[in-house]
C-alpha cells in the first residue's frame, strides 16, 4: 500500500515517476484517438493492429541482435512493430476491397494469422543463445519492470505528440466522423483524415506495447470513450472525459504495477479503466443504470398524471391510488377528490394537446410525427412553433366549420 | 420573381484548347455556377455525360430527372466529391478550390449515425468550420450566428437536443441551418424535401426563397415534379445527359420531361404538371 501511494505521488524514485507520467500520457492519448475509432464503429481495427505488431517485434529483435546491437532497444522494437502493424492494416484493407469478406472477418483472419506467426517467431527468439531476450514476453501483457529511463521518456513524448495532434485536428476528425459528405463539401480531405486517424491509432498501439502489452492495448482505446459517452452528448466533452478516464487508468494502473511488480501492467491499467466504466454505467446522469431507474420512476408519475387528467377530461372516475396521489400532489384535485381551478386549467391544456397530436398527422403528413409521439410529450415540445401554428390554424378552421 | 430570366446565358461558350490563353468569358464571370463538359463515371459507364450547366446569380434552380439519372452525382461532381473524367465547374468564375468558402452544401441525410454525440447547435457550428479553422474559438458573435441560423429554420428551441432525438424533417432543418451559418453565396441541396413533413417543406422553401431574394443562388436536386413550377424559377432536366435547361416556362416542357422520363410519365400527368405554371 505504501509503495502504491509512493508511486501515485511520484515519490517512488525518478524512474518510477517517469513510468507513471508516461503511462498517464499514454492512457490519455490512447483514449482520445480511440474516441474517433469508436465513433466510426471501427473499434475492432485496433485489435488487428495490436496483434499484427508481434511478428515485427520479434523480427526487429533478431535483426538488432544479428547486427550486434542490444536486441531490447525500445525504439528499434517499436519501429519493427509499426512496420508489421502497417502491413496488417493494409492486409485488412486489401481483403475488404478485393474479396467479398466483411471487415470483421478480415480483421479476425489478419489478427490470428499475424499473432500466430508472431508467437512462432517469439519461440525462436526464446531459443536463441545470444541477445538477452528476457523481457520480450513482457510485450504481450505489458510490464514496467526494468523499464529504462529512456523508454519511459520515449513513451511519454510520443504520447504527448499524438495528444497534441489530436487536439489540433479534432474539428476535421469530428466532421469526417459525423458526416463525411458534408466534410468533403467543406474542403476537408476525408481520405487524408481517415489515414491520420488510423495512423494515430497505430502509433498509440505501438507506443503502448511495452506498457500495456499487445493483447490488452485495445481495451484502453475502447473502454474510456465508451465510458465517457455515458456522461454527455457533446463530442468535445466526450473527448475530454475519455482522455481524462484513459489518463487516470494509466496513472493508477502504472502506480499499482510499481507497487506490485509481479502483476502485468496491462491488466492493472485495463482493470482501472474497467472500474471507471462500471461507475459510469451505474451512475451516469445521462445514460446510467441508476438514472434509468429514476427516469422510469419519473415516467410512471408522468403516465399517471396524464392518465388522470385524461380521465378528468372525459369525466371518468379515478380508482388508481397512485394516480390519485399524483393528482393531489400536483394540486389538480383536493384531498376530497374535487377538482381545483388549477385542475380545470390543466384539463383544458390536456384537451388542447390531445387535439394537436390527433391532428398532426393529417395537417403535417405522417413523416412529420417525431419520435416523441409517446402520448406523453406535449405537442409544443415535439413540434416547431410554425408546425404548431399550422395545426392550430387548421383546428380553428374545423371548429368554425 | 423571374428577374434573371432574360440574362443571355444561352449563348454558346467558346472553349479554348489546352494552354491557349483566352479572354475571361463574361457569362462565366457573372454566373454563380458554370459547368462545362462534366463527365463522371462509377465503374465502367458514365453516370453523367458531358454536362453543361449555368446557374445565374439570384436564381433558384431545380435539377430534375428519373432515379439514377445522375442528379446527386451532378452536385457531387460540381463539388469535387467524386472524381470527374472530363470537364470542370466554375463558381463565380473561379475554380472550385478558390471558391469553396462561397459554397454551402446540404447532402442527403442517409448514412448519418444518429447516436453520434452532437447536439443541434454543434451540428450548426460545423458550418463555421472554414471560418474557425483548426483552433479558432466559438465566440459570442459566432454563437449569435448559430442561434440566428436556427431561428431562421424555426429550430432555436431545439439547440441543446441530441441530433437523433429529432424527427426527419427537423433533422433536415438543422442541416439547412448548418448551411445558413456558412453565409455562402451558392447553396447546393440534395433532395432536401425527401422524407420531410409538409410544414418543414414549406419552412425550407421559404428560407430558400429568402436566400434567392437576397441575391444568393440556390440549386436543388428535386424529385417531386408537381412542385417544380411553384417553388423554382429555373429547371435543369437531366438523364445522364442534359435534356433541357432554362426558366420553368422554357425548359419544364412535356417534350423535355418525356425525353427524360420516357414512358414513365403518362401524357395526362404531364399536362397536369404544366397547369400550375399557366
Amino acid at each position: 500500500m505504501e509503495a502504491f501511494v509512493a508511486a501515485l505521488t511520484f515519490s517512488a524514485g525518478y524512474n518510477a515517476a517517469l513510468v507513471v507520467i508516461g503511462a498517464t500520457l499514454f492512457g490519455a492519448a490512447a483514449a482520445a484517438s480511440g474516441t474517433f475509432l469508436v465513433l466510426r464503429r471501427q473499434a475492432l481495427m485496433t485489435d488487428a493492429i495490436a496483434h499484427a505488431t508481434l511478428p515485427g517485434l520479434a523480427i526487429a529483435f533478431m535483426v538488432m541482435v544479428a547486427a550486434g546491437f542490444d536486441g531490447r532497444n525500445l525504439l528499434g522494437l517499436l519501429i519493427g512493430s509499426a512496420i508489421s502493424a502497417l502491413i496488417g492494416v493494409v492486409a485488412v484493407d486489401v481483403i475488404v476491397k478485393r474479396t467479398r469478406l466483411m471487415e470483421d472477418a478480415a480483421i479476425g483472419a489478419v489478427l490470428s494469422v499475424f499473432f500466430g506467426f508472431g508467437v512462432v517467431l517469439l519461440t525462436i527468439v526464446q531459443s536463441m543463445s545470444a541477445g538477452r531476450q528476457a523481457g520480450l514476453e513482457g510485450f504481450l501483457l505489458g510490464s514496467t519492470a526494468g523499464m529504462l529511463r529512456a523508454d519511459a521518456m520515449l513513451i511519454a513524448v510520443s504520447a504527448a505528440v499524438v495528444g497534441v495532434l489530436l487536439f489540433v485536428l479534432r474539428r476535421p476528425l469530428t466532421l469526417v466522423a459525423f458526416d463525411p459528405q458534408y466534410a468533403a463539401g467543406q474542403g476537408v480531405k476525408v481520405r487524408l483524415m481517415d489515414l491520420v486517424a488510423t495512423a494515430m491509432v497505430l502509433a498509440v498501439t505501438v507506443i503502448g506495447l511495452k506498457l500495456v502489452g499487445l493483447i490488452l492495448v485495445v481495451a484502453l482505446l475502447i473502454i474510456p470513450p465508451v465510458a465517457a459517452r455515458f456522461w454527455t452528448n457533446d463530442i468535445s466533452k466526450v473527448l475530454f472525459l475519455s482522455a481524462l478516464f484513459g489518463g487516470s487508468s494509466g496513472y493508477v494502473g502504472a502506480a499499482l504495477s510499481a507497487s506490485a511488480p509481479a502483476l502485468p501492467t496491462g491488466s492493472l491499467v485495463v482493470l482501472s479503466a474497467f472500474a471507471i466504466f462500471v461507475v459510469s454505467l451505474v451512475f451516469s446522469t445521462q445514460r446510467g443504470v441508476l438514472a434509468a431507474l429514476l427516469r422510469r420512476r419519473a415516467l410512471a408519475v408522468r403516465v399517471h398524471r396524464r392518465q388522470g387528467l385524461l380521465a378528468l377530461a372525459a369525466g371518468e372516475p379515478i380508482y388508481d391510488a397512485m394516480t390519485i396521489k399524483v393528482l393531489r400532489r400536483d394540486g389538480v384535485i383536493r384531498p376530497d377528490g374535487v377538482m381545483t381551478d388549477n385542475g380545470r386549467a390543466a384539463v383544458a391544456e390536456i384537451r388542447r394537446d390531445e387535439l394537436r397530436w390527433s391532428m398532426a398527422p393529417s395537417v403535417l403528413g405522417d413523416d412529420a410525427v417525431p419520435a416523441q409521439r409517446d402520448a406523453l410529450t406535449p405537442a409544443d415540445e415535439a413540434f416547431t412553433p410554425d408546425q404548431i401554428a399550422l395545426i392550430d390554424a387548421e383546428a380553428q378552421r374545423l371548429a368554425v366549420v | 420573381m423571374f428577374r434573371s430570366m432574360e440574362n443571355p446565358f444561352a449563348k454558346p461558350i467558346l472553349v479554348a484548347s489546352e494552354g491557349e490563353p483566352v479572354a475571361p468569358d463574361p457569362a462565366i464571370d457573372e454566373a454563380a455556377l458554370t459547368v462545362r463538359g462534366l463527365t463522371v463515371a462509377y465503374g465502367g459507364s458514365p453516370v453523367i455525360f458531358s454536362i453543361d450547366m449555368t446557374a445565374p446569380q439570384g436564381t433558384m434552380t431545380a435539377i430534375v430527372g428519373p432515379n439514377g439519372a445522375g442528379k446527386s452525382t451532378l452536385l457531387k461532381g460540381v463539388l469535387g466529391l467524386v472524381p470527374a473524367l472530363s470537364g470542370k465547374a466554375a463558381v463565380f468564375g473561379a475554380p472550385l478550390a478558390a471558391a469553396r468558402h462561397r459554397i454551402a452544401y446540404v447532402p442527403q441525410r442517409a448514412g448519418i449515425d444518429w447516436d453520434f454525440p452532437v447536439r443541434v447547435a454543434d451540428v450548426v457550428a460545423m458550418g463555421l468550420y472554414r471560418e474557425l479553422g483548426l483552433l479558432g474559438r466559438v465566440s459570442g458573435q459566432r454563437r449569435a450566428k448559430i442561434v440566428s441560423a436556427l431561428e431562421r429554420v424555426g429550430m432555436a428551441a431545439f439547440a441543446d437536443r441530441q441530433i437523433g432525438q429529432l424527427s426527419g424533417g427537423q433533422q433536415q432543418r438543422v442541416f439547412l441551418a448548418r448551411a445558413l451559418a456558412q453565409d455562402a453565396d451558392l447553396i447546393l441541396l440534395d433532395e432536401p424535401f425527401a422524407g420531410v413533413d409538409a410544414a418543414t417543406e414549406k419552412a425550407i422553401v421559404n428560407v430558400l426563397r429568402e436566400l434567392r431574394d437576397a441575391g444568393k443562388t440556390v440549386v436543388v436536386v428535386h424529385h417531386d415534379l408537381t412542385t417544380v413550377a411553384e417553388y423554382f424559377d429555373r429547371v435543369f432536366v437531366i438523364n445522364t445527359r442534359k435534356i433541357a435547361e432554362g426558366s420553368v416556362a422554357e425548359a419544364f416542357t412535356a417534350d423535355a420531361l418525356h425525353a427524360a422520363y420516357g414512358g414513365r410519365l403518362a401524357s395526362a400527368q404531364l399536362s397536369e404538371l404544366r397547369a400550375p405554371a399557366a
